[in-house]
């Protein structure tokens, strides 16, 4: 790929570098934002819920109290630290003979699949995706569990890196299987 | 399309539109009817105690009638590259499948078919056999037609018809002593499960309570006039007798005559059935491996069955998760060499396996403790509350119980690479032991939670088309994972295999 290699990470989000080196690429800047975002109707639906049940029954005990602050701090921590962790995890790379990607942040997983074996390739943007200018790559082997995802691309780059795929999966050829 | 559409009979591959067999017009209202079966006794329910009697009659017409519509609708065509089935009243499908692309083609009878002379044809692709997409079903031809196209498909170069039991070895066949494993296969829980969920629609349905009518009311009264501790007793027996008579109807039912077969091209297939019967053919290059699963109750007794690692095979629920059973639940010997003979002889099923060390060992012990340990955290806070003791003595009950499950789980799990096969074993509820074929690896999956990180664990799938579509590694060493993997796959994970520390910027 053209895409400069990028440095080694601050090694705090990758599971086994002593062993298998992070892929090479970070995901887009926006990427971060774009996962508080994510992250926000849920935490709203949650705060909705807890006002719900708690208010109507007069003045909120301490207990109530305790629970609401709580689901604040708990919000607070997962919408600033999510993101920026799962920024130093989310990761990618394509080579002439394989794709390898690491994504997560508490639980981690690396995925590699061969060059050779793969499938179909696409792209998916979502609403808010959109907004941010964002894209997944999905590349899919013959395997249901096999497929990678490489998540929050900048439109470009997935654009690039699709087309990229696709020309290298045609030139391998077989059924994959 | 003309109503004369012929039959699909003997000239099976003449590329024009062909009907199923018309004796389906018998089969299709009984199984519909069947299956609307609750909703058909509740709407009878539910009009009787209207005193509308007919209403049950009404709705059973009707569905009838619609089921006749399947046949009618129902059209394929066999061309020397494709097959194509045409079905759907509102909404017309075309399936269209690749002659070359057929991996697998099974033959049904249930026991309609079987009376009537015919057979269920289900024909599968490989890659999308998971969602049902992929498969293509041909129910109801006549046997002998069944037959032949599946031995059309299956064996693309025609051959003469009279050449195929010749050159047929048997491998395993059932022998009735194994019946008395069935009970250990606790496959009767489902049973149970079904039919008290069939209970529950029609009262759900029909707002009819069965416990306070006719013979049930006569043994609800008898088993109320008990003393508690009789009563639990009772009820404990016959759910135990009823899980062992119904695994044990389940097993002859399923396994009667069968018989697993290898024809001179390698291709495997089985037989199998008392009232429905089923034949599998798997082609020899599409079986890449095997599962040894071992049920804690079976392994109980030295029991073990036998399943088929294989791609584009139909992945059944229970018993068949996974791929074909290659054999029935039978001494743990003859599963093993079952499952040695079907892989040319290979020394993997067998051989001995890498453990996974005391940090897996750690994992796997917390983690069947921990469900304990918080029962019994939630039942003593609720025993301060004013909840009674009793549920503190449950939960601490529990907790003694993770102890040998967490041993026995880490005595489990192990990892070998040997003969060309990627060998990996787990579980202890269910224990299984999967052997599969190294070029039939695509790529790794390498999991890993905040927990493995510190101790220096990691989960690695290995990604295949077949069975599973990935075989885990549960809590292997970092290092060895990637030894396997580097070993299984070097072209894929050796670029990223870091020696020295990287310095290109």
């Amino acid at each position: 790929m053209a895409l400069p290699c990028g440095g080694r990470s601050d090694d705090d989000g990758g599971m086994t570098d002593v062993l298998l080196r992070d892929p090479a690429h970070l995901v887009s800047r926006r990427a971060r934002l774009y996962w508080t975002v994510r992250a926000l109707p849920s935490w709203l639906l949650v705060g909705g819920l807890e006002a719900a049940i708690l208010l109507p029954d007069g003045v909120p005990g301490a207990v109530s109290w305790s629970v609401v602050a709580a689901t604040v701090v708990l919000a607070v921590l997962h919408l600033v630290v999510m993101p920026q962790w799962r920024y130093r995890v989310h990761r990618w790379e394509i080579t002439d003979t394989a794709v390898y990607t690491q994504s997560g942040w508490v639980s981690q997983e690396r995925r590699i699949a061969p060059i050779a074996r793969v499938q179909t390739v696409d792209t998916q943007r979502g609403p808010i995706e959109q907004l941010f200018g964002l894209a997944n790559v999905t590349v899919t082997t013959a395997s249901a569990r096999g497929p990678i995802k490489i998540h929050a691309l900048d439109r470009a780059t997935a654009e690039h890196t699709v087309a990229w795929l696709t020309e290298r999966a045609q030139a391998t050829g077989g059924d994959g299987t | 399309m003309n109503v004369e559409t012929p039959v699909l009979a003997e000239p099976i591959e003449d590329a024009s539109w062909h009907r199923l067999s018309p004796r389906m017009l018998l089969v299709h209202p009984v199984i519909e009817i069947g299956r609307a079966l609750p909703a058909i006794v509740g709407v009878f329910l539910a009009g009787s105690s209207q005193g509308h009697s007919y209403w049950g009659l009404g709705a059973t017409g009707i569905v009838a009638l619609y089921s006749l519509t399947r046949w009618f609708t129902t059209r394929l065509r066999i061309t020397t590259e494709q097959v194509q089935l045409r079905h759907g009243l509102l909404r017309r499908r075309t399936i269209t499948t690749a002659r070359d692309r057929i991996r697998t083609v099974d033959v049904t009878s249930h026991l309609l078919h079987r009376l009537l002379g015919l057979g269920r044809v289900v024909i599968g692709t490989g890659t999308n056999d998971r969602n049902g997409s992929g498969r293509l079903v041909l129910d109801g031809l006549a046997t002998a037609t069944a037959t032949r196209l599946r031995d059309d498909l299956l064996h693309r170069v025609p051959q003469p018809v009279d050449t195929a039991p010749s050159g047929a070895r048997e491998i395993a066949r059932l022998d009735r002593r194994w019946i008395r494993y069935a009970p250990f296969t606790l496959s009767g829980v489902l049973t149970g499960l079904v039919i008290w969920g069939f209970y529950w629609r029609i009262q759900g349905e029909s707002g009819v309570d069965l416990a306070r009518r006719g013979p049930f009311r006569d043994v609800t009264d008898a088993l109320h006039r008990l003393s508690t501790t009789a009563e639990v007793v009772v009820v404990v027996a016959a759910l135990v007798a009823f899980v062992a008579i119904t695994s044990t109807v389940g097993y002859v039912l399923a396994f009667w005559n069968f018989r697993l077969v290898q024809h001179d091209g390698g291709t495997l297939q089985v037989t199998r059935g008392l009232v429905t019967t089923r034949a599998t053919s798997i082609e020899r290059r599409r079986l890449v491996g095997a599962t040894i699963s071992e049920p804690l109750p079976l392994r109980g007794v030295g029991a073990a069955r036998t399943v088929a690692v294989a791609t584009g095979l139909r992945t059944g629920r229970g018993a068949e998760r996974g791929g074909e059973v290659l054999l029935p639940p039978a001494p743990r010997a003859v599963a093993e060499s079952v499952a040695a003979r079907v892989l040319d002889g290979t020394s993997a099923i067998t051989s001995p396996l890498r453990p996974h060390g005391s940090a897996a060992r750690h994992r796997r012990i917390a983690r069947a403790l921990l469900a304990g340990v918080l029962l019994v955290a939630a039942t003593s806070i609720a025993w301060a509350a004013g909840a009674p003791a009793w549920p503190i003595a449950a939960a601490v009950a529990v907790l003694l119980l993770g102890v040998p499950l967490g041993l026995d789980r880490s005595a489990a799990l192990g990892h070998e690479h040997t003969d060309g096969f990627v060998v990996t074993r787990s579980g202890s509820l269910i224990r299984r032991r999967t052997v599969l074929d190294e070029r039939a690896v695509i790529g790794w999956n390498l999991r890993s939670t905040f927990f493995q990180r510190r101790l220096g664990l990691v989960t690695l799938v290995a990604t295949t088309a077949a069975g599973e579509q990935g075989y885990r590694i549960v809590d292997v060493p970092v290092v060895e994972a990637l030894e396997l993997a580097e070993a299984v796959t070097p072209e894929v994970v050796k670029p990223f295999r870091a020696g020295p520390p990287a310095t290109s910027g």
